[in-house]
Order: C-alpha cells, then sequence, then structure tokens
C-alpha cells in the first residue's frame, strides 16, 4: 500500500502542470472560434434581442426608443407579416413531404440497379447548383412560351400558364422548383441510411412471402422511420428561411410582392428597404421561435426512440 | 415453374426501376442541357425549340465577359469562397479537436453554447452583424464578405465526432514519445483527418460559392458582386437577353458542378455524415 502511494504522488504533480499546459492549448485551439463565436453570433444575437423592443431604424439612430412588445404585437397584426407566415407555412407543408416522399422513391430505386454512382450524382446536381441559378434555369423554362409551355401544348394541347407572374401559380410553381432543388440532397443522406439496414431483415422478410412493395413497406419505411423524421426537420428548418429562390423569382416578377412574400423576405424587406431594425428583429426571433419548435418537437421524438 | 415466374418478374420489375430511375435523371438534367442550349442561341431565337446547328454561337460568352463584369464577379466569388474555405477549416478543427481532447475548465458549457448556437437561424443576427460591419467600415469589402463567416457550428460538432473516433492509444504512444499539444495535433490527428477535411473543404466552399442572402447585403457597388449577386442583378435588368443569362448562370454553376463531379464521394459522405450525425 505504502509503496503504492509514492508514485501516485509525483504521478500527481506531474499532472497538474500537465493539466495547465493542456488548459491553455485547448483555449488556444478554440480561441478562433470563440471569438467569431461571440463577435459574430452570440453579441449580435443579445443585441438583436434588445434592438427587437425598440423603434430603431438605422437611418435614424437617435429616434431609437425602448417601446416593449409593440414590435412583437404589431407583428401579429401585419397584413403583409400575416400572410408571409401563411405562404411559408403552406411552402413548408407541401415541399417537405413531397420532397421527402420523392427522395425516399428515389433512393430505393437507385439502391437497387448499377450506376448508382452516375443516377446519385445526376440526382444531386440540382442540390449543388446555386439557387440564383436555379431561379434563373426556372425563370426561363417557366415562361408563357418556354419549354415546359411548349411541351404541354405539344403532347397534351393545353396551353400552361405564365407560372410566375400568375396570383394563383407563382407559389406553387416556386414549391415544385424547390422540390426539384433539395429532392437529391435527401435523397443522399437516405441512400446512406439504406446502406444500415441488415440484409438479414430482408432474407427473413423473403423467407415470409413478402415482396417488392410488401418488403418496402414492411422493412425498409419502418427501418427508415428515424431517417425520415430527420429529413422532415432538417427540411422544414430549410423551408421556414427560404429567401433566395423567392426574392429572385419576386423581384422578376410583375405580381404584387404579397403573393409569394415568406418570412425572412419580409424581415429582409423591413430590416434593409424600409429600415424598420427593431421590428425585422422581433421577426427573426419569430422565426426561430418556430424553428426552436421544430427542433425541439425532433428531440422530443427522437428522445423517446432511443430511450 | 414458380422460380422462373420469379425470375421474370423480377426482371420487369428491373427494367421497371432503370425507366423510372432513366426518366427522373432526366428530369433532373434537362433543365440544365436546355440551358446550355439557351445560351448557344442567337438573341433573337432563344424561344425557338429547335434552331440550325450552324447558327449556333459563343458570342453571349463573349458579351457578359466582355460587356459585363462577369469575370471581375466570379473572381470576387472564388476570393471570398477560399479565404472563408480556409478559415473555416483551422476555426473548425481547432475547436473541434480541443472540445474531443484537450481537458479545459468550462469544456462542457462552452461545447453545449456552440450546439445551442447551431439552432438559431442566420437570419436573426443580419439585422446586427449589418450594423457592426457599417461600423467597421467592412461594408463592401472582402473583410465583410469574408471574416464574419469563418465559423460552422455544424463543423465544430462534426469535427469533434470524427477525432473522438480516433483511438487513444495512439495518443499515448506519441505523448510517450515526447510529442506536445501542438504536435499531436499536426503531426498525429491531423494527416489522419483528410477524410473530415475534405468532406469539411467541400461543404464549406459550396455553401459560401452559392451563398446569395449575405453578399446581396454586403456588396453594395458592381465590383463588389459576388456571382449569385452580379448574376440577380443581370438578370433583373437584361432578362430579354436569355442567352446571356444562361451563360452567366453557367459561368457560376459549372464550376461547382465540376468539383462535384470530381470530388463526388467527399460530397456524399460529408453530407450523409452532416444529415445523419447532425
Amino acid at each position: 500500500m505504502a509503496v503504492s502511494v509514492q508514485p501516485s504522488r509525483v504521478w500527481r504533480y506531474r499532472w497538474r502542470r500537465s493539466d495547465v499546459d493542456q488548459a491553455l492549448a485547448g483555449y488556444l485551439f478554440i480561441l478562433p472560434a470563440l471569438v467569431e463565436l461571440f463577435v459574430f453570433l452570440l453579441g449580435p444575437i443579445v443585441y438583436a434581442f434588445v434592438v427587437s423592443f425598440k423603434h430603431f431604424s438605422y437611418l435614424d439612430p437617435l429616434d431609437a426608443h425602448f417601446i416593449g412588445l409593440t414590435n412583437y404585437i404589431h407583428l401579429f397584426q401585419d397584413p403583409v407579416f400575416l400572410r408571409a407566415l401563411w405562404n411559408t407555412t403552406v411552402y413548408a407543408l407541401v415541399v417537405v413531404p413531397v420532397q421527402t416522399a420523392l427522395a425516399l422513391f428515389l433512393a430505393v430505386v437507385v439502391n437497387r440497379i448499377r450506376g448508382k454512382t452516375v443516377f446519385r450524382v445526376i440526382y444531386y446536381l440540382p442540390s449543388i447548383t446555386s439557387t440564383v441559378g436555379v431561379a434563373v434555369i426556372f425563370g426561363f423554362l417557366f415562361q408563357p412560351n418556354g419549354l415546359l409551355n411548349r411541351l404541354l401544348f405539344l403532347t397534351l394541347h393545353i396551353q400552361g400558364p405564365d407560372y410566375f407572374n400568375s396570383p394563383v401559380f407563382a407559389l406553387p410553381a416556386i414549391m415544385v422548383v424547390a422540390i426539384w432543388t433539395t429532392a437529391g440532397q435527401f435523397m443522399i443522406i437516405y441512400l446512406a441510411a439504406l446502406q444500415d439496414i441488415p440484409t438479414e431483415l430482408y432474407e427473413a422478410a423473403a423467407i415470409d412471402g413478402a415482396q417488392g412493395w410488401q418488403t418496402l413497406l414492411s422493412v425498409t419505411v419502418p427501418m427508415l422511420k428515424r431517417t425520415t423524421f430527420l429529413v422532415m426537420v432538417l427540411g422544414m428548418i430549410g423551408a421556414f428561411q427560404v429567401f433566395d429562390l423567392v426574392y429572385v423569382i419576386s423581384g422578376n416578377s410583375s405580381l404584387p410582392q404579397q403573393d409569394t412574400m415568406t418570412v425572412v423576405l419580409d424581415l429582409f424587406e423591413k430590416g434593409f428597404r424600409t429600415m424598420q431594425m427593431g421590428y425585422a428583429s422581433a421577426m427573426g426571433f419569430v422565426l426561430f421561435a418556430i424553428i426552436l419548435l421544430l427542433t425541439l418537437i425532433q428531440q422530443l421524438f427522437l428522445g423517446r426512440e432511443d430511450s | 415453374m414458380a422460380i422462373h415466374e420469379r425470375g421474370t418478374k423480377w426482371r420487369r420489375a428491373r427494367i421497371g426501376l432503370y425507366v423510372v430511375a432513366t426518366a427522373y435523371a432526366l428530369v433532373s438534367l434537362l433543365p440544365f442541357i436546355w440551358s446550355l442550349y439557351t445560351s448557344l442561341k442567337p438573341t433573337s431565337e432563344v424561344f425557338q425549340l429547335l434552331v440550325p446547328w450552324h447558327t449556333l454561337t459563343v458570342s453571349s460568352y463573349a458579351s457578359i465577359l466582355h460587356d459585363f463584369p462577369f469575370a471581375r464577379w466570379f473572381v470576387n466569388s472564388l476570393v471570398v469562397a477560399v479565404i472563408v474555405t480556409v478559415g473555416n477549416l483551422v476555426v473548425n478543427t481547432f475547436a473541434g479537436y480541443a472540445f474531443a481532447r484537450l481537458k479545459f475548465p468550462l469544456r462542457g458549457f462552452l461545447f453545449y453554447l456552440f450546439l445551442g448556437i447551431m439552432m438559431i437561424p442566420g437570419q436573426v443576427v443580419l439585422v446586427p452583424i449589418y450594423i457592426i460591419l457599417v461600423n467597421l467600415g467592412w461594408i463592401n469589402s472582402y473583410a465583410g464578405l469574408t471574416i464574419p463567416f469563418l465559423l460552422s457550428s455544424t463543423m465544430v460538432f462534426l469535427s469533434r465526432q470524427f477525432f473522438l473516433g480516433i483511438p487513444k492509444e495512439l495518443e499515448e504512444a506519441a505523448r510517450i514519445d515526447g510529442v506536445g499539444h501542438w504536435g499531436m495535433f499536426f503531426r498525429i490527428m491531423l494527416p489522419l483527418s483528410k477524410p473530415l477535411l475534405a468532406a469539411q473543404t467541400i461543404l464549406t466552399f459550396q455553401g459560401n460559392w452559392n451563398s446569395f442572402l449575405w453578399p446581396l447585403l454586403i456588396g453594395q457597388t458592381t465590383s463588389m458582386y459576388t456571382l449569385p449577386v452580379g448574376l440577380n442583378s443581370f438578370y433583373g435588368q437584361y432578362n430579354a437577353y436569355w442567352n446571356s443569362v444562361m451563360a452567366g448562370m453557367l459561368l457560376l454553376t459549372v464550376p461547382m458542378m465540376i468539383i462535384f463531379v470530381i470530388f463526388q464521394r467527399q460530397f456524399v459522405q460529408g453530407v450523409a455524415s452532416a444529415g445523419l450525425k447532425g
């Protein structure tokens, strides 16, 4: 006993010095990240939170004063914001399930055939493309006399609308473009998850007489439940932040902006066109609350699944 | 007979799969091919479905590069994306390593701080960062386009996960050989983290190359536009010249596609790991 005490004391002393060294090294390694975090994230978030309770315009900073919850209350009486919230919600509720289903479908199809890599590359191309580029591409394809309408006329003799200038079709057309853009990205996540399903499960299902669709519904879909949930939440978070696509498309449309207004577009307009920066900050926190809620729902469900 | 029946059925199903896969490949590719074709048509013919081969011309490319600052925007995009990517590699990998392998006071707290930040949408800080940049005099500058964007909490998290996966024995052996903390990172850990660095490089570069909202806010004169911002402004003014608009669009998208096709394995691994673990 006595023998083992001595070396451990020396050991402990040596460790103390190296503990300090290690702590120093640790702080040096996270220093750049900490500076970025405090200067460009935490600080601004606190600032934005304070400003969201103020009347504040960058044009007239001296006129800034606290107005309590007025910005937040005003938001929910503002027809433009309510329209933006409505549009964004509809957009999310359509885009997310459709792109998820499409991603799963493509992953299952591609997983079963040769040339997986080639198809994977092709399907993923829209996802790596700049959204501004995508908006431009579809701005042309969806012209009244663009490729889509020409094909519709040639094959079905239907005269298609002027999609992005039609109050009925503009938002759905934007949704189609969004789905086209993101389906490939979520397909990749599904493909990776598909590789983790043990082949024994498929063999067992085959022995039980399951075929094709039955296997898909009884093995694949349930085994991918976790991934599906993740893909839906990631999709929702992305959908609520939609900006680039609507900015470019609505900027080149003759429609009143309200028709395709989304939350972040409204935030951008209020913050930097009309310079109502307190109001825009309040909008940012409403968006944050929505996203936080979605994330918490995800944690709640996945957490329960784990335990 | 049952086996034979299953065989033909399976073969038919497989043909069906190929048909479906090819059909969606067309949906995926046709918009790009059509845009390329449009960029080569003369301005007056852009709405003709098909034009004679000999009328195809690259004059729209000459026009955007010669008469409009697309070359400048391209260089801006490249400079900004390279700086942001290199910066992110350093900042995130360092932090991820420290959180995974070094003990220091408040480590747990700081890590949860980074995790918590991940949930906050960037748009929340749009107004304050704009004001900070105005006060620093960084609006309309490379500093403004790069320095606020050198941290990605997601990448810090992924780096930490990666370093946690490297066996402890390796570290202990090196420590016995007298390797210090810096040596440990640069000589032992870094050479092992090529997959991490590759995925991070590609995802960060792609994200920044395509970034629109921030550069739209920060780049205020034509000379400081990045390609997406420049394309948007060109599109707004010259949307009758669809061939030139498409040429500009391809200048923006084709470099990314080339990088993607070359590094598609790293892309896919990166997206899958960011998606599955994130």
